[in-house]
């Protein structure tokens, strides 16, 4: 790209990371197809949180929309990370795990709905515990049953990122499409300086955490399937382009036996860093090098 | 949390629905429903020590006067400031067209 | 002794059984038969010698994470082509999933997502999955081991426990001291750590009283093992490889009503 193209390119660019929930939904979908179900009117809120004196959301923090993607039915799931840290609790946790069960049936009737999942959560609502616990368990049911007939597509953008139970469901899409701002991890890096002490992980080390659980570092060590710029429009193509390729040829998870060589590789004796997961993972020569 | 109902005179209803806000630290969430002429009722749930006198200033601000469409108004507030309350209030109005 | 519940129950119900060797000596795994069913038990125990230093109590880390996984694919890929496709037992006891650099750095989010996929996907497969409770069910380490279960049975024992994260933490995290936590915990069954308030969610297919499930009695091991036999013969019975009969319960009537209202306004 040219200089002039650069700034032109910068200047109407639209941020993914600066709109909520339902603006990203938005802007994934078709242009004028977006309709959301089981949304803040139906007033479908948490039974357990005014009980705790914990002010609710009209939509539980999840939005669920249906449209068009690239012409072919599809469902976006939008986690809200402004509402609880983007936290599943029972409603919420129901509205994603109900549209991608109705989205396998719709494939097993022959029309070929399709999702993407925006993640933007903690994962738990621990004011939800059990109820929330249990409706990931339906959501990752969900995932690898609509695995079967379409790839489910997932987004990390930031600024809460993908972390609890709802990073296992992250593992379970068939792409994953991350940011530099993004993290992706299964626990949050204050439980594991709370559980392991600040030695093992200093959750206010900021380059640490990103070092290890960032977009980039996740991208390079073959966690996630693509990192782009916070770009609407751009991620909005890659989203179109994993669709358009299909199932991937032999997912992450199904690769039980290489990601357990590459771990008796390891030398845990030693501490570990960026560096050492990249050389563990990484097929091509270290660009950090 | 603190739960407040206020009614006020209203003219025809509102042309459509609306959601503006989020339920975030400090912020509030506002759901728009037309409602039959004549009445507006809102319904405001809010954690956070705001009094009630504070928010019926707000509200009486844009409906006491009794011109403005008929609504059913509810918002949802987690420690929300006067000041954010009226930038969503004012955001909420606009969108609604009155 | 910490966690040696897994080991111990895996003992009593595999009496003459056939071991597999699993992928880490932090797994049990062997092929018997369940009411002349053949059934593949699998359970995760504490590994001192774990090479990976916060894995070593019984927690689900990397290498369980993707044994698990094997130990699901291979029972899968070798009932492709039979008509009787073995049932998988999770015999669940485990402090959660090892939380540490290591683990976060080689992503043991991916580990345990192998694992509750295998599940998964052995259940759609036509394998029953049964999640036996026997001590801890913790949080990630629950997802990845028994949550994709078809049945989930539990003892009904004070030892027993299913939660999203141990009281310490999530006090912490939700800005409460733990007896705040508990005092709230009593109202609202969710968030309870007990084993009761769990069943009231309706997630359980059945309690199991027992009269010592530290050092279980025979007739502990016997009743066990019946009703196990009972809840393969419920999934076998029911032709449906879903989840859907947890949501039965009265405390998840906001999933159903969720449910019925996404069905209600797909259609476009």
């Amino acid at each position: 790209m040219s200089h002039q193209q650069e700034i032109a390119h910068l200047l109407t660019r639209q941020s993914f990371i600066e709109q909520g929930a339902r603006e990203r939904a938005r802007s994934l979908l078709d242009s004028g197809t977006f309709r959301e179900l089981a949304g803040p009117f139906n007033r479908l809120y948490s039974p357990w949180l005014a009980a705790q004196d914990i002010a609710t959301q009209a939509d539980d923090g999840v939005i669920v929309a249906k449209g068009r993607l690239d012409g072919h039915a599809g469902v976006i799931l939008a986690i809200e990370g402004g509402f609880q840290g983007g936290s599943l609790g029972e409603v919420g946790g129901a509205k994603l795990a109900g549209a991608l069960e109705m989205a396998a049936e719709d494939n097993r009737r022959g029309n070929p709905t399709r999702a993407v999942i925006l993640f933007e959560t903690g994962g738990v609502r621990l004011q939800e515990a059990n109820l929330g616990l249990a409706a990931i368990a339906e959501i990752h049911a969900a995932i690898v049953d609509l695995c079967r007939y379409q790839p489910v597509i997932g987004v990390i953008a930031g600024s809460v990122g993908c972390f609890g139970g709802m990073s296992i469901a992250a593992g379970l899409c068939s792409y994953l499409i991350m940011t530099r701002e993004a993290r992706l991890g299964l626990n949050g890096p204050q439980v594991i300086e709370q559980e392991a002490g600040i030695d093992e992980y200093d959750s206010h080390d900021r380059p640490f955490i990103w070092s290890l659980s960032g977009g980039a570092q996740r991208h390079t060590t073959g966690f996630a399937d693509a990192l782009l710029e916070d770009d609407a429009e751009q991620i909005r193509r890659q989203v179109m382009q994993f669709f358009a390729q299909g199932q991937p040829a032999l997912p992450r998870q199904l690769r039980c036996r290489w990601y357990q060589q590459r771990l008796a590789s390891v030398d845990t004796a030693r501490q570990t860093d960026a560096h050492m997961v990249r050389a563990i993972f990484s097929h091509q020569k270290d660009q950090y090098e | 949390m603190e739960t407040l109902h206020l009614e006020y005179p209203a003219t025809a209803p509102a042309r459509q629905r609306v959601l503006v806000g989020v339920v975030a630290s400090g912020d509030l969430e506002i759901l728009i429903e037309p409602a039959t002429a004549g009445r507006t009722q809102i319904t405001i749930h809010a954690t956070g020590s705001l009094s009630p006198d504070l928010w019926r200033k707000q509200l009486d601000r844009l409906f006491a006067h009794g011109a403005a469409a008929a609504m059913h108004m509810e918002i949802n507030a987690f420690g929300a400031t006067p000041g954010v309350i009226s930038l969503r209030l004012a955001q909420a109005m606009e969108e609604v067209g009155t | 002794m910490l966690h040696q519940r897994g080991r111990c129950w895996f003992q009593q119900l595999c009496a003459t059984h056939l071991p597999v060797s699993p992928d880490s000596p932090s797994l049990l795994v062997a092929d018997t038969s369940l009411a002349g069913w053949p059934a593949r038990y699998i359970t995760v125990v504490p590994d001192r010698h774990n090479p990976f230093p916060r894995a070593r109590s019984g927690e689900v880390g990397l290498r369980e994470g993707w044994a698990l996984a094997s130990a699901v694919q291979d029972a899968m890929q070798a009932d492709q082509a039979q008509d009787k496709k073995r049932a998988i037992i999770a015999i669940i006891d485990t402090p959660g999933q090892a939380y540490g650099r290591r683990e976060e750095a080689f992503g043991i989010h991916q580990a345990l997502a192998a694992a509750a996929g295998a599940y998964a996907r052995a259940r759609l497969a036509g394998h029953p999955v049964i999640g036996l409770i026997v001590g801890k069910a913790m949080s990630g380490a629950f997802l990845a081991h028994g949550y994709q279960a078809n049945r989930l049975l539990a003892l009904d024992d004070s030892g027993v426990m299913v939660h999203a994260m141990g009281k310490e933490a999530a006090a912490r995290i939700t800005l409460r001291t733990v007896a705040e936590l508990e005092a709230l915990a009593a109202s609202i069954p969710p968030m309870a750590y007990d084993i009761g308030s769990y069943a009231s969610l309706g997630l359980l297919w059945r309690l199991l009283p027992v009269r010592n499930a530290d050092q279980p009695l025979p007739e502990d091991v016997q009743m066990v093992r019946a009703t196990l036999e009972e809840a393969l013969l419920d999934i076998q019975a029911s032709m449906d490889c879903s989840l859907v009969q947890r949501l039965q319960g009265p405390h998840r009537q906001a999933s159903r009503r969720v449910r019925t209202l996404l069905r209600e306004q797909w259609p476009d």
